[in-house]
Protein backbone atom coordinates (compact mmCIF):
# COMPACT_ATOMS: atom_id res chain seq x y z
CA UNK A 1 0.00 0.00 0.00
CA UNK A 2 0.94 3.60 -0.33
CA UNK A 3 2.09 4.18 3.22
CA UNK A 4 3.84 7.46 2.53
CA UNK A 5 0.67 8.76 0.97
CA UNK A 6 -1.82 7.75 3.58
CA UNK A 7 -2.17 11.10 5.26
CA UNK A 8 -3.30 12.49 1.90
CA UNK A 9 -6.14 10.00 1.68
CA UNK A 10 -9.33 9.83 3.68
CA UNK A 11 -11.48 6.71 3.36
CA UNK A 12 -14.70 8.72 3.28
CA UNK A 13 -13.60 11.81 1.42
CA UNK A 14 -11.05 10.21 -0.92
CA UNK A 15 -7.94 12.09 -1.98
CA UNK A 16 -7.43 15.25 0.02
CA UNK A 17 -5.85 17.13 -2.86
CA UNK A 18 -7.55 17.95 -6.13
CA UNK A 19 -6.69 15.33 -8.76
CA UNK A 20 -5.36 17.74 -11.36
CA UNK A 21 -2.96 19.25 -8.83
CA UNK A 22 -0.65 16.28 -9.34
CA UNK A 23 -0.64 16.89 -13.08
CA UNK A 24 0.10 20.60 -12.71
CA UNK A 25 -3.34 21.42 -14.02
CA UNK A 26 -2.78 19.56 -17.31
CA UNK A 27 -5.75 17.57 -18.57
CA UNK A 28 -4.26 15.83 -21.62
CA UNK A 29 -1.52 13.20 -21.61
CA UNK A 30 1.31 13.68 -24.13
CA UNK A 31 1.07 10.01 -25.16
CA UNK A 32 -2.37 8.64 -26.00
CA UNK A 33 -3.17 5.89 -23.52
CA UNK A 34 -6.10 3.61 -22.91
CA UNK A 35 -7.25 1.95 -19.70
CA UNK A 36 -5.79 -1.33 -20.92
CA UNK A 37 -2.54 0.02 -22.34
CA UNK A 38 0.37 -1.96 -20.90
CA UNK A 39 3.14 -0.14 -19.08
CA UNK A 40 6.49 -1.24 -17.65
CA UNK A 41 9.54 0.50 -16.24
CA UNK A 42 12.43 0.56 -18.70
CA UNK A 43 15.00 0.30 -15.92
CA UNK A 44 16.53 3.63 -16.90
CA UNK A 45 17.09 5.97 -14.00
CA UNK A 46 15.13 9.19 -14.10
CA UNK A 47 17.18 12.34 -14.59
CA UNK A 48 16.57 14.51 -11.58
CA UNK A 49 14.18 14.00 -8.71
CA UNK A 50 10.69 12.68 -9.46
CA UNK A 51 7.71 14.19 -7.66
CA UNK A 52 5.94 11.86 -5.21
CA UNK A 53 3.09 10.91 -7.57
CA UNK A 54 5.44 10.26 -10.48
CA UNK A 55 7.67 8.19 -8.19
CA UNK A 56 4.68 6.18 -6.95
CA UNK A 57 3.48 5.58 -10.50
CA UNK A 58 6.94 4.45 -11.58
CA UNK A 59 7.14 2.14 -8.56
CA UNK A 60 3.94 0.42 -9.71
CA UNK A 61 5.48 -0.35 -13.12
CA UNK A 62 8.17 -2.78 -11.89
CA UNK A 63 6.40 -5.58 -13.75
CA UNK A 64 3.93 -5.43 -16.63
CA UNK A 65 0.73 -3.73 -15.59
CA UNK A 66 -2.05 -1.62 -17.10
CA UNK A 67 -3.02 2.03 -16.86
CA UNK A 68 -6.22 0.92 -15.09
CA UNK A 69 -4.30 -0.92 -12.36
CA UNK A 70 -1.88 1.95 -11.80
CA UNK A 71 -4.84 4.36 -11.54
CA UNK A 72 -6.63 2.13 -9.04
CA UNK A 73 -3.54 1.68 -6.88
CA UNK A 74 -2.73 5.42 -6.96
CA UNK A 75 -6.41 6.12 -6.21
CA UNK A 76 -6.38 8.71 -8.96
CA UNK A 77 -8.80 9.11 -11.89
CA UNK A 78 -7.58 7.30 -15.00
CA UNK A 79 -7.23 10.56 -16.92
CA UNK A 80 -4.78 11.98 -14.35
CA UNK A 81 -2.88 8.69 -14.18
CA UNK A 82 -2.44 8.78 -17.96
CA UNK A 83 -0.81 12.20 -17.65
CA UNK A 84 1.63 10.96 -14.99
CA UNK A 85 2.47 7.84 -16.99
CA UNK A 86 2.89 9.77 -20.25
CA UNK A 87 5.39 12.04 -18.46
CA UNK A 88 7.31 8.92 -17.41
CA UNK A 89 7.21 7.71 -21.04
CA UNK A 90 8.54 11.11 -22.20
CA UNK A 91 11.37 10.83 -19.69
CA UNK A 92 12.28 7.36 -20.95
CA UNK A 93 11.66 5.56 -17.67
CA UNK A 94 8.43 3.80 -18.70
CA UNK A 95 7.53 2.03 -21.94
CA UNK A 96 3.95 1.44 -23.10
CA UNK A 97 1.92 -0.49 -25.69
CA UNK A 98 -1.70 0.05 -26.70
CA UNK A 99 -4.01 -3.01 -26.57
CA UNK A 100 -3.59 -5.40 -29.49
CA UNK A 101 -6.38 -4.61 -31.98
CA UNK A 102 -6.13 -8.17 -33.35
CA UNK A 103 -7.04 -9.70 -29.98
CA UNK A 104 -10.79 -9.57 -30.55
CA UNK A 105 -13.63 -12.05 -30.48
CA UNK A 106 -12.82 -13.30 -33.99
CA UNK A 107 -9.37 -14.47 -32.90
CA UNK A 108 -9.78 -18.22 -32.32
CA UNK A 109 -6.30 -18.66 -30.88
CA UNK A 110 -6.95 -16.06 -28.20
CA UNK A 111 -10.45 -17.41 -27.41
CA UNK A 112 -9.07 -20.92 -26.99
CA UNK A 113 -6.22 -19.70 -24.80
CA UNK A 114 -8.73 -17.99 -22.50
CA UNK A 115 -10.97 -21.06 -22.42
CA UNK A 116 -8.02 -23.32 -21.52
CA UNK A 117 -6.86 -20.99 -18.76
CA UNK A 118 -10.36 -20.73 -17.28
CA UNK A 119 -10.86 -24.50 -17.32
CA UNK A 120 -7.61 -24.93 -15.40
CA UNK A 121 -8.98 -22.65 -12.67
CA UNK A 122 -11.91 -24.93 -11.85
CA UNK B 1 2.12 4.83 -29.22
CA UNK B 2 3.35 1.49 -30.57
CA UNK B 3 0.70 -1.19 -30.79
CA UNK B 4 0.97 -4.35 -28.80
CA UNK B 5 1.19 -7.26 -31.21
CA UNK B 6 3.07 -9.48 -28.78
CA UNK B 7 6.28 -9.39 -30.82
CA UNK B 8 8.30 -7.47 -28.22
CA UNK B 9 7.44 -9.34 -25.04
CA UNK B 10 4.62 -7.08 -23.88
CA UNK B 11 1.60 -9.10 -22.75
CA UNK B 12 -1.70 -8.04 -24.28
CA UNK B 13 -4.63 -7.02 -22.10
CA UNK B 14 -8.01 -8.45 -23.12
CA UNK B 15 -11.37 -7.13 -21.95
CA UNK B 16 -14.63 -8.76 -20.93
CA UNK B 17 -17.59 -6.76 -19.65
CA UNK B 18 -19.79 -7.78 -16.74
CA UNK B 19 -23.07 -5.90 -17.20
CA UNK B 20 -26.47 -5.82 -15.53
CA UNK B 21 -28.58 -3.63 -13.31
CA UNK B 22 -27.57 -1.88 -10.11
CA UNK B 23 -27.01 -4.28 -7.21
CA UNK B 24 -27.23 -7.44 -9.30
CA UNK B 25 -23.81 -8.66 -8.14
CA UNK B 26 -21.39 -7.46 -10.83
CA UNK B 27 -18.58 -6.59 -8.42
CA UNK B 28 -19.25 -9.78 -6.46
CA UNK B 29 -18.91 -11.75 -9.70
CA UNK B 30 -15.68 -9.94 -10.62
CA UNK B 31 -14.32 -10.58 -7.14
CA UNK B 32 -15.15 -14.30 -7.33
CA UNK B 33 -13.20 -14.90 -10.53
CA UNK B 34 -10.41 -12.32 -10.20
CA UNK B 35 -6.93 -13.28 -8.98
CA UNK B 36 -6.73 -9.88 -7.24
CA UNK B 37 -9.19 -8.04 -5.03
CA UNK B 38 -11.48 -6.03 -7.32
CA UNK B 39 -9.95 -2.64 -8.08
CA UNK B 40 -11.78 0.62 -8.58
CA UNK B 41 -11.06 3.49 -10.91
CA UNK B 42 -12.78 6.41 -12.51
CA UNK B 43 -12.58 7.22 -16.18
CA UNK B 44 -13.68 10.30 -18.03
CA UNK B 45 -15.97 9.10 -20.81
CA UNK B 46 -17.35 10.99 -23.76
CA UNK B 47 -21.11 11.08 -24.09
CA UNK B 48 -23.11 12.21 -27.05
CA UNK B 49 -25.75 14.62 -25.79
CA UNK B 50 -29.11 12.93 -25.70
CA UNK B 51 -32.71 13.62 -24.85
CA UNK B 52 -33.41 16.84 -23.01
CA UNK B 53 -29.90 18.16 -23.54
CA UNK B 54 -30.99 19.28 -26.98
CA UNK B 55 -33.39 21.81 -25.46
CA UNK B 56 -30.45 23.75 -24.12
CA UNK B 57 -29.19 24.31 -27.64
CA UNK B 58 -25.85 22.79 -26.73
CA UNK B 59 -25.15 20.11 -29.30
CA UNK B 60 -22.20 17.78 -29.41
CA UNK B 61 -20.43 15.86 -26.75
CA UNK B 62 -19.83 16.13 -23.06
CA UNK B 63 -17.70 14.14 -20.68
CA UNK B 64 -18.75 12.39 -17.51
CA UNK B 65 -16.75 10.61 -14.87
CA UNK B 66 -17.79 6.97 -14.64
CA UNK B 67 -16.74 4.69 -11.80
CA UNK B 68 -15.74 1.14 -12.65
CA UNK B 69 -14.72 -1.95 -10.72
CA UNK B 70 -12.48 -4.46 -12.40
CA UNK B 71 -10.53 -7.63 -11.81
CA UNK B 72 -7.82 -9.61 -13.55
CA UNK B 73 -7.10 -13.20 -14.64
CA UNK B 74 -3.66 -14.02 -16.05
CA UNK B 75 -4.17 -16.27 -19.08
CA UNK B 76 -0.56 -16.78 -20.14
CA UNK B 77 2.65 -14.83 -20.55
CA UNK B 78 1.09 -13.30 -23.65
CA UNK B 79 -2.41 -12.50 -22.43
CA UNK B 80 -4.02 -10.97 -19.37
CA UNK B 81 -7.80 -10.91 -19.10
CA UNK B 82 -9.50 -7.94 -17.45
CA UNK B 83 -13.13 -8.05 -16.32
CA UNK B 84 -14.84 -4.70 -16.11
CA UNK B 85 -18.11 -4.26 -14.29
CA UNK B 86 -20.13 -1.72 -16.22
CA UNK B 87 -21.61 1.19 -14.27
CA UNK B 88 -24.90 -0.07 -12.88
CA UNK B 89 -26.89 3.13 -13.00
CA UNK B 90 -29.21 2.84 -15.95
CA UNK B 91 -28.74 6.45 -17.00
CA UNK B 92 -25.15 5.62 -17.83
CA UNK B 93 -25.90 2.80 -20.25
CA UNK B 94 -25.49 4.94 -23.36
CA UNK B 95 -21.87 5.55 -22.38
CA UNK B 96 -20.90 1.96 -22.85
CA UNK B 97 -19.80 2.66 -26.40
CA UNK B 98 -16.38 3.76 -25.16
CA UNK B 99 -16.34 1.19 -22.38
CA UNK B 100 -17.19 -1.61 -24.76
CA UNK B 101 -14.60 -0.68 -27.35
CA UNK B 102 -12.30 -3.64 -27.75
CA UNK B 103 -14.37 -5.94 -25.53
CA UNK B 104 -14.20 -9.60 -26.57
CA UNK B 105 -17.58 -10.39 -25.06
CA UNK B 106 -19.90 -9.77 -22.16
CA UNK B 107 -21.81 -11.40 -19.33
CA UNK B 108 -25.22 -9.90 -18.58
CA UNK B 109 -26.01 -10.69 -14.96
CA UNK B 110 -29.72 -10.93 -14.26
CA UNK B 111 -31.76 -10.94 -11.07
CA UNK B 112 -35.12 -12.59 -11.72
CA UNK B 113 -36.79 -10.17 -9.27
CA UNK B 114 -35.76 -7.27 -11.51
CA UNK B 115 -35.28 -8.77 -14.96
CA UNK B 116 -36.12 -5.46 -16.63
CA UNK B 117 -32.86 -4.02 -15.24
CA UNK B 118 -30.85 -5.95 -17.80
CA UNK B 119 -32.90 -4.89 -20.86
CA UNK B 120 -30.56 -1.97 -21.68
CA UNK B 121 -27.49 -4.23 -21.57
CA UNK B 122 -29.13 -6.90 -23.75
CA UNK B 123 -30.24 -4.26 -26.27
CA UNK B 124 -26.83 -2.66 -26.30
CA UNK B 125 -24.80 -5.83 -26.88
CA UNK B 126 -27.26 -7.11 -29.51
CA UNK B 127 -27.12 -3.82 -31.43
CA UNK B 128 -23.32 -3.64 -31.30
CA UNK B 129 -22.83 -7.29 -32.24
CA UNK B 130 -20.90 -8.04 -29.05
CA UNK B 131 -21.23 -11.72 -28.11
CA UNK B 132 -22.81 -12.22 -24.70
CA UNK B 133 -24.64 -14.64 -22.49
CA UNK B 134 -27.16 -14.08 -19.72
CA UNK B 135 -26.23 -15.41 -16.29
CA UNK B 136 -29.08 -15.54 -13.79
CA UNK B 137 -27.60 -14.81 -10.38
CA UNK B 138 -29.52 -17.04 -7.99
CA UNK B 139 -29.89 -15.13 -4.77
CA UNK B 140 -30.98 -17.19 -1.78
CA UNK B 141 -34.44 -15.68 -1.73
CA UNK B 142 -34.98 -15.76 -5.45
CA UNK B 143 -37.84 -17.76 -6.88
CA UNK B 144 -36.35 -20.25 -9.30
CA UNK B 145 -37.23 -19.71 -12.93
CA UNK B 146 -36.62 -21.96 -15.84
CA UNK B 147 -34.09 -20.56 -18.32
CA UNK B 148 -36.76 -20.67 -21.03
CA UNK B 149 -38.96 -18.36 -18.97
CA UNK B 150 -36.09 -15.90 -18.68
CA UNK B 151 -35.40 -16.21 -22.40
CA UNK B 152 -38.93 -15.30 -23.37
CA UNK B 153 -39.12 -12.51 -20.78
CA UNK B 154 -35.95 -10.95 -22.19
CA UNK B 155 -36.91 -11.77 -25.80
CA UNK B 156 -33.44 -13.22 -26.35
CA UNK B 157 -32.28 -14.62 -29.65
CA UNK B 158 -32.37 -18.45 -29.71
CA UNK B 159 -28.58 -18.76 -29.83
CA UNK B 160 -27.91 -16.52 -26.81
CA UNK B 161 -27.06 -18.85 -23.92
CA UNK B 162 -28.70 -18.54 -20.51
CA UNK B 163 -26.99 -20.06 -17.49
CA UNK B 164 -27.69 -20.07 -13.77
CA UNK B 165 -24.94 -19.04 -11.39
CA UNK B 166 -23.97 -18.04 -7.90
CA UNK B 167 -21.93 -14.86 -8.40
CA UNK B 168 -20.24 -15.37 -5.01
CA UNK B 169 -18.83 -18.74 -5.95
CA UNK B 170 -15.51 -18.96 -7.79
CA UNK B 171 -16.32 -22.22 -9.61
CA UNK B 172 -19.79 -21.09 -10.56
CA UNK B 173 -18.68 -17.67 -11.81
CA UNK B 174 -15.70 -19.14 -13.67
CA UNK B 175 -18.14 -21.60 -15.26
CA UNK B 176 -20.10 -18.63 -16.61
CA UNK B 177 -16.95 -17.26 -18.27
CA UNK B 178 -16.22 -20.70 -19.74
CA UNK B 179 -19.75 -20.73 -21.15
CA UNK B 180 -19.15 -17.30 -22.68
CA UNK B 181 -15.90 -18.44 -24.32
CA UNK B 182 -17.63 -21.55 -25.72
CA UNK B 183 -20.39 -19.31 -27.09
CA UNK B 184 -17.89 -16.93 -28.73
CA UNK B 185 -16.04 -19.90 -30.26
CA UNK B 186 -19.32 -21.38 -31.53
CA UNK B 187 -20.22 -18.03 -33.10
CA UNK B 188 -16.92 -18.07 -34.99
CA UNK B 189 -17.52 -21.63 -36.16
CA UNK B 190 -20.85 -20.49 -37.69
CA UNK B 191 -19.24 -17.77 -39.78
Amino acid sequence: MLDTDEHWFDDAAGRLIRPYTVSNGRTEPTTRMELLSMVIATGRRPQGQLGPEHAQALGLCDSFTTVAEVAARLRLPAVVTKILLSDLVDWGVVDTRAPDPMADSTNLTVLEAILDALERRI
Amino acid sequence: MPLNDGSDGFPSALKLLIAGGFGVGKTTFVGAVSEIEPLHTEELLTTASVGTDRLTGVEGKSTTTVAMDFGRITISQQHVLYLFGTPGQERFWFMWDELSSGAMGAVVLADTRRLEDCFPAVDFFESRGIGFLVAVNEFDTTCRYEPDDVRSALDLKPDTPIVLCDARDQRSATGVLIGLMQHLLAQQACR
